[in-house]
């Protein structure tokens, strides 16, 4: 069984449905103890960090992820659930869980594309992905398709290492990060279309290795 | 790099598809789930659909069409039209829809705007803007006006103003429709366009008057827009989307191609 981690922060019935239209059952759960049963762990999440970090706590989830993380059992975080994953935010200067070094900072003003264009904040829309080498995530997914993106804020992680992917708005960020076990990914594969559904299919066969 | 987004819009009547010129004389032409999975199919980057029933006693069927689209199609879209309150919000999104917007609700309750930001995020919330040209007064400085119902009943507000307190009460999006242009198939409002998309700072998707390729192109380089609707260019199988894409891939707008 595949537990979505609801913890208030915005629709999470959309990566569910997408689960069900690739045939995987899951179930959408504020109990920890149904994530520390759970085979593999979704971790979306819409919304500002400093409310999802505080539910967070309020329901020990954040137990929860750190324990399923420790287990070895396959994560994904979507979005926002991305983010919270690094040490700190600067949106409601939050720290947050710290799964991987690094921070998460907010699209400067005045960001412009190469040939001059204002940029707009949010990013919002379709984007490519850059992978710095394979993941069986990413596997049969053509190198360019691109990815459904909504956020204001963006991952910086500190170390190179847990960089996955990157996106380029106004200058490269880290839209893809990972570390062991544990997949991150900033756009939304559940409204990515085609790529998007193999991304998370990938996801729900894959047994929690870097290289397999 | 980003790429601008082509979305086609549904005007939906008690549960089916039309296309209205100028809002009048609506035909039927179709189911809009099986449309909605057409355009999933065709390479659309989003949909929004139109709720022109918006007669409170059929809002259930409505719900029930965007349930359906959202077992099927897996790309986002949004719904307008006759959402008057967080709790309609709340029914929509929950039925599976990314976004709504609001149009006439909001210009009757501004509240509404940043209440639903507040409940749903920013990105949730599209603000519908129907505008029309007039002579520039003291009370519509831009020449712009915006209108209501459906774009019958001028609202006696400045179209650009209205952008601006839009983006300050946290709509995420603005989708700015032309009156003029709509159903004229003669391209977009341009000017109108470029002068709200150049004074906001959240995206701006262009609507009304599309009818061919070179149209789009206009729009997104002369009219800074982030997005086009469109309707009946690709309703009618005038063009495909991917024709479309085509086009402005070889002009040099960055457009998502593979799907």
């Amino acid at each position: 069984m595949i537990a979505i981690i609801d913890y208030q922060a915005g629709n999470l019935t959309s990566v569910q449905r997408a689960l069900a239209f690739l045939g995987h059952d899951s179930v959408i759960t504020h109990d920890p103890a149904r994530v520390l049963a759970a085979e593999r762990v979704i971790f979306p999440g819409v919304g500002a960090a400093g409310k999802a970090m505080f539910d967070l706590r309020r329901l020990g989830m954040d137990r929860a992820l750190l324990a399923s993380y420790d287990a070895g059992k396959p994560i994904l975080g979507i979005c926002l659930g991305t983010q919270i994953i690094l040490e700190r935010s600067e949106e409601n200067d939050t720290p947050c869980i710290g799964l991987i070094k690094g921070e998460v900072r907010r699209f400067p003003e005045n960001l412009t594309e190469d040939e001059g264009r204002r940029l707009k904040v949010p990013h919002m829309g379709w984007n490519g992905i850059q992978l710095k080498q394979d993941h069986v995530l990413f596997r049969g997914i053509d190198p360019d398709s691109e990815f459904y993106f909504v956020h204001a804020y963006y991952p910086s992680p500190s170390r190179a290492e847990t960089v996955l992917g990157k996106t380029h708005y106004g200058f490269s960020f880290a839209s893809v990060l990972f570390s062991r076990n544990l997949v991150a990914v900033q756009f939304h594969p559940e409204k990515s279309g085609r790529p998007g559904l193999k991304f998370l299919s990938n996801f729900c066969f894959w047994e929690g290795k870097e290289h397999a | 790099m980003l790429s601008r987004r082509i979305i086609p819009c549904l005007d939906v009547r008690d549960g089916k598809l039309t296309k209205g010129i100028k809002f009048k004389g609506n035909v039927d032409i179709g189911d809009p789930v099986e449309m909605a999975s057409f355009y999933y199919e065709e390479g659309a980057d989003e949909l929004v659909f139109y709720d022109i029933t918006a007669s409170s006693e059929k809002r259930d069927i409505m719900i029930e069409t965007v349930r359906r689209v959202a077992e099927k199609i897996f790309i986002p879209f949004s719904v307008g039209g006759g959402i008057r309150s967080v709790e309609d919000m709340r029914l929509v999104l929950l039925a599976g829809a990314e976004k709504v917007s609001i149009n006439s609700a909001a210009i009757r309750d501004p509240g509404l705007i940043e209440r639903g930001a507040e409940a749903f995020g920013s990105q949730a919330i599209v603000l519908g803007m129907d505008v029309k040209q007039v002579s520039p007064s003291p009370k519509i400085p831009s020449g712009y006006e915006m209108v209501i119902d459906g774009g019958r009943t001028p609202a006696r507000i400045d179209a650009l103003a209205w952008a601006k307190e839009g983006e300050r009460l946290g709509a995420g999006e603005i989708c700015l429709n032309s009156i003029d242009a709509d159903g004229t198939k003669e391209g977009y409002e341009l000017n109108l366009t470029r002068l709200i998309a150049s004074h906001v700072r959240i995206p701006v998707i262009a609507s009304g008057g599309a009818g061919r390729a070179e149209h789009l192109f206009q729009v997104l380089t002369r009219g800074l827009a982030d997005a086009a609707l469109i309707a009946s260019v690709t309703h009618f199988g005038l063009l495909s989307i991917r024709e479309l894409k085509s086009y402005l891939h070889d002009k040099g707008i960055k457009v998502r191609m593979n799907w």
